[in-house]
């Protein structure tokens, strides 16, 4: 292969060999010396005062090395857990922002909150010690649905928020909004709820930190997703400790979907604890803590409306959403209801005005926070249900009402506070239309009605807003960080390269899609390319991973770097063959003389960096190796149509996804291989949100029904069909590389097709998400006592 | 998990002597029951009793009447049996039905049965085939085996060393996944049998049951449209999030058409 040509090919992934033959490195496989394991005694009830705590019995128990409580840590003005975004509610006030003990203070607020820590010389004593551990509690009534917080009598979560409610936030004109629906020919309305899941990355969470008295310094390998902001808020506001007195290393991670960007309590108490007891403490969730302890993700109570007028041209939008916190706010648990969400709801569609209120309240629950798509999977539900129900009360064709209002000159400035670049909505409708056969559906419904099944179509035109993002407009909407991420570019005396970037890679393929870029524009082999990441002592700093952002603001990093590296290069190259500076071109790997043979090799030049015998010493410092800090201009706006056509066993409630077809923009793309991996991924956790997936309270106990796979569902391979995937591109106006991101386009879009579908297949206007076998065959019993 | 003792036995005879003397001590079969509940802390055997080295509890016998199956028979072997899928193809079906490939290589008949799992697929077999369960101790009749949830007729010291099943003239097993477990939240097994038909529910109840209006309907006529509009009464089914009792009831009723289609097929 030419090495130019590495952008667009579908090169087979580098991390493959070590994740497939058991290479890899996670933190349950790092081992100190000294190893010590935690176990934490969590509470069993959903809401509880905590009268005493008695630890003897587990102190005395073999191998315990020690036991601490919510005590100890107050004790060490250990802080709680910091949320990360702040966002001000309709009076201009600030969003209630409970304590977050890392270990619980005096009340337990949900089923698995954090009570004490058991520290052992082997997991299993860690664990048998934690029975022994007696707390007192004293339940207390319990709520976990985000519509009864709010109710009059609801249990009280925090008593900083007496009536449960984080903040009631407002964004678009209200106003206009409510003239332009009493001014309408047609109303489309609708309730649902989107539903609570759970993360489920398959490695669990993770930590192992140790302290060393040498240099009073400590090392925390943990399962993240942003070593960075991790080491940032624990340091800082959480352990007081001098930042760069801590090192934090997030290596192999096992997926994270969102649940793994957040600092969470496990984390902080081994940290903090290695100190205390002077050995490395390990911690690794079981499968059933990551059930009741990781953050959460959707769980939403929404109206939504769409105005139009006879034509069904889109007159407004309002919406009102419910969105469920847990028991305290994770990371950024407080914008994704909004800033991720509300800012979505004009999606493809020229809707001029949209109003969007959203009340977010605590609950007796797991906290809740991003998960793959993080607000946006939530904002095209709404949008996209909406109008497609809308068009079957107007009787019009579901791509003909799109199409009526779609966007269709850029830079498109939304009415909910996005300023769209670029995309073009027709092209991948229109493709998708065909893929799809969506001319052959009527056939193909017919022939199932013979067979008793009902078969149904449905579209979802999703956009979503990645690459998160330009540091100063979230700093404007409440953002606690900077959203900018480094790259640092290390070129080797042999010109062979290391790159450090401060995205993290947990599956994503990085090293591979990285190196890419690098060798491609490097003009060198990949194999002469290595991705570094994850390891806050190896790179500059960091922002991570999530939103999509990691090509689009990771990637722009390192092209920023790599533009430096050549251009010092063609410094040195001028000096090296007597030419001027400009004159110099960089090409198919070499520094070449404009108009002349005369050209030096990459490696010719590195070379002479780093032994500068014959180099501009006066001018030029030696070496190559170079930084690069890049804050997006804006967000990036991938943007796809997804058809889904189902098929209903009306007998049982069966239902078969039959054909799924998503035809995405995500501008340019580096890897075709990769990306197609993250939409059959992200397709999957869609349809599982759709159909399988429902994280189920008890309403009366608060106790976590679905605390394990026997009644958590996630989708197997057998629940979805081969995919017809396909892309059209239309490259991102304001990063180098002309890139949107992928990694979550699958979740977002998949949810409003397949409900789509199968409420065009029921002939129903709703139904609940997941929609369980159950759950259809209920709707088909009453369709039939309807008729 | 909590420690446990574990002992590895030679005969059946070693294996009822410890159980009967201790009774916190669990027999160790396949595994893929008791293994999962103690790594969840949910059982604490004072002793772990392995069958895995006793010899001749584990191999399959057809005559002209029965297939017999031993004890330590993993449902893998039953599934993939060429006499099995001959004389009662719709048992190795069942066999091949039950929870994943790892489970089916380690999982067996007796340890299935014994367990008495509520949503357990052999309990549908060997009561709709009319099995006759045999022990150390005694030979019990299916119809008198399954006793309530996660009871059996099994006494002190008693353990499963095969199960003998009649060969029917046709038989066929429906199962409805619950969708996240893959366990039957409804699964009938009919059979036409030399005398009579049988019909057996699993998941639906707290063990597997038979169904006399569907049998009677269906020794009169085995066919599809015998059954299909016979309903059985909710009361006393399983209730939960995947099903209520309704759905369950409803279930039994299309999943024992479906099975007699398959059967008659």
């Amino acid at each position: 292969m030419s090495a130019t040509t590495y952008i667009g090919a579908a090169i087979k992934r580098k991390e493959d060999y070590r994740f497939l033959t058991g290479a890899g490195n996670y933190t349950d496989d790092v081992a100190m010396p000294h190893q010590t394991y935690a176990c934490f005694v969590r509470s069993p009830h959903a809401h509880a005062k905590i009268r005493a705590i008695n630890k003897d019995k587990a102190l005395k128990a073999p191998g315990v090395v020690a036991v601490f409580t919510g005590d100890d840590l107050a004790a060490a003005k250990v802080n709680g857990l910091p949320c990360g975004w702040l966002i001000t509610d309709v009076n201009g006030q600030p969003m209630k922002e409970p304590p977050h003990p890392c270990l619980a203070q005096g009340k337990a607020r949900y089923v698995g909150d954090h009570v004490a820590i058991v520290i052992a010389e082997s997991v299993q004593q860690a664990r048998d010690a934690a029975e022994l551990v007696k707390v007192d509690y004293q339940e207390l009534p319990a709520v976990v649905r985000a519509g009864d917080a709010r109710k009059k009598g609801a249990p009280v979560v925090h008593d900083q928020a007496p009536d449960n409610t984080c903040y009631v936030w407002g964004l678009g004109d209200k106003a206009a909004v409510d003239k332009a629906f009493a001014g309408a020919a047609h109303l489309t309305t609708l309730e649902f709820i989107n539903n609570r899941l759970v993360p489920n990355a398959i490695e669990p969470r993770a930590a192992n930190a140790s302290y060393s008295r040498a240099d009073d310094s400590y090392t925390l390998y943990v399962a993240n997703q942003n070593p960075h902001v991790e080491r940032l808020l624990m340091t800082a506001f959480v352990l007081g400790l001098p930042e760069h007195k801590v090192r934090v290393v997030a290596p192999d991670v096992g997926g994270g979907f969102g649940s793994k960007i957040y600092l969470y309590a496990e984390d902080v108490v081994c940290t903090w604890a290695s100190k205390q007891i002077n050995r490395p403490v390990k911690w690794t969730a079981e499968r059933s803590e990551s059930f009741t302890s990781d953050a959460h993700g959707r769980d939403h109570v929404t109206k939504a409306e769409l105005a139009m007028d006879k034509d069904g041209k889109f007159l407004a939008m309002r919406v009102t959403t419910t969105a469920n916190m847990g028991a305290y706010l994770s990371t950024f648990a407080s914008c994704i209801p909004t800033i991720l969400y509300a800012t979505l709801l004009a999606g493809q569609y020229t809707t001029p005005v949209i109003y969007c209120e959203v009340t977010a309240v605590f609950t007796n629950t797991a906290p809740v926070d991003a998960y793959r798509g993080a607000g946006r999977p939530e904002a095209t539900y709404v949008v996209e249900r909406l109008v497609e129900t809308a068009a079957r009360e107007m009787k019009l064709n579901p791509a003909e009402i799109r199409r009526r209002n779609f966007i269709k000159t850029f830079p498109y400035q939304t009415p909910v506070a996005l300023l769209y670049d670029t995309g073009n909505y027709e092209a991948t409708l229109g493709e998708a239309l065909k893929v799809a056969d969506v001319a052959g559906f009527p056939a193909r419904k017919a022939e199932a009605a013979k067979r008793g099944k009902l078969r149904g179509l449905g579209f979802a035109c999703y956009i979503e807003a990645c690459g998160i993002a330009p540091s100063n407009v979230a700093g404007a909407l409440g953002a606690r960080a900077g959203l900018f991420e480094a790259g640092e570019v290390r070129v080797h005396p042999t010109g062979k390269v290391t790159v450090f970037t401060g995205s993290h890679a947990h599956g994503q393929g990085h090293e591979t899609t990285f190196a890419q870029v690098v060798a491609d524009r490097l003009g060198i082999p990949i194999e002469d390319v290595d991705i570094v990441h994850g390891d806050t002592s190896k790179i500059l700093f960091g922002m991570g991973t999530y939103g999509s952002r990691s090509i689009a603001v990771g990637g722009t990093a390192i092209v920023k770097a790599l533009d430096k590296v050549v251009a010092k290069g063609k410094k040195i190259a001028a000096h090296l063959m007597e030419a001027a500076e400009a004159d110099i071109e960089f090409r198919d790997g070499a520094f070449v003389v404009k108009g002349t043979d005369k050209k030096k090799a990459f490696a010719e030049v590195s070379l002479a960096a780093y032994v500068p015998h014959n180099y501009p010493l006066d001018k030029l410092e030696p070496g190559l190796n170079e930084n690069a800090f890049y804050d997006p201009a804006n967000f990036t706006f991938p943007a796809g149509s997804h058809i889904c056509e189902v098929e209903v066993d009306p007998d049982t409630g069966n239902v078969r996804i039959v054909n799924f077809t998503a035809i995405d923009d995500f501008g340019k793309i580096i890897n075709p291989m990769i990306v197609e991996g993250q939409v059959h991924g992200g397709l999957t956790q869609g349809i599982g949100q759709a159909l399988t997936e429902g994280c189920h309270y008890d309403a009366e106990s608060g106790q976590l029904v679905t605390g394990s796979y026997l009644d958590y569902c996630l989708p197997r391979a057998d629940d979805v069909p081969a995919f017809k995937v396909g892309t059209k591109e239309t490259p991102c106006t304001h990063n180098p590389l002309g890139v949107k991101g992928c990694g979550e386009a699958g979740a977002i879009g998949a949810p409003a097709a397949v409900m789509n579908a199968l409420t065009d297949a029921l002939g129903t206007p709703d139904i609940e998400m997941p929609a369980t076998p159950q759950r259809i065959w209920r709707a088909c019993r009453d369709m039939k006592r309807a008729a | 998990m909590y420690a446990f003792e574990y002992q590895k036995v030679k005969s059946v005879d070693d294996a009822a002597k410890i159980i009967a003397k201790d009774p916190d001590a669990k027999v160790l079969a396949g595994g893929q029951s008791l293994i999962a509940a103690m790594k969840l802390r949910l059982a604490k055997p004072s002793s772990v009793v392995d069958l895995g080295s006793i010899k001749g509890l584990s191999g399959i016998k057809v005559d002209g009447k029965n297939v017999t199956i031993g004890a330590m028979t993993r449902h893998a072997e039953v599934a993939a049996s060429a006499d099995v899928k001959k004389a009662i193809p719709a048992l190795a079906a069942l066999a091949g039905g039950i929870g994943d490939r790892m489970v089916r290589n380690m999982g067996t008949i007796g340890g299935s049965l014994a367990n008495n799992d509520p949503a357990a697929d052999y309990p549908a077999g060997a009561l709709g085939l009319g099995a006759t369960v045999v022990t150390n101790k005694r030979k019990i009749a299916a119809d008198d085996f399954f006793k309530g949830l996660y009871e059996t007729a099994l006494g002190k010291g008693e353990i499963i060393e095969q199960v003998v099943f009649p060969i029917p003239k046709r038989a066929a097993y429906m199962k409805f996944k619950n969708p996240a477990s893959r366990y039957a939240i409804v699964g009938v097994f009919v059979a036409d049998t030399g005398s009579g038909a049988r019909v057996a529910v699993t998941g639906a109840g707290p063990c597997a049951f038979r169904v006399a209006a569907m049998e009677k309907a269906l020794a009169s006529k085995f066919a599809p449209e015998s059954v299909a509009s016979i309903s059985v009464p909710e009361k006393g089914l399983n209730s939960d999030l995947h099903a209520k009792a309704d759905y369950r009831a409803h279930l039994i009723t299309v999943m024992a058409r479906r099975a007699v289609e398959a059967a008659v097929k």
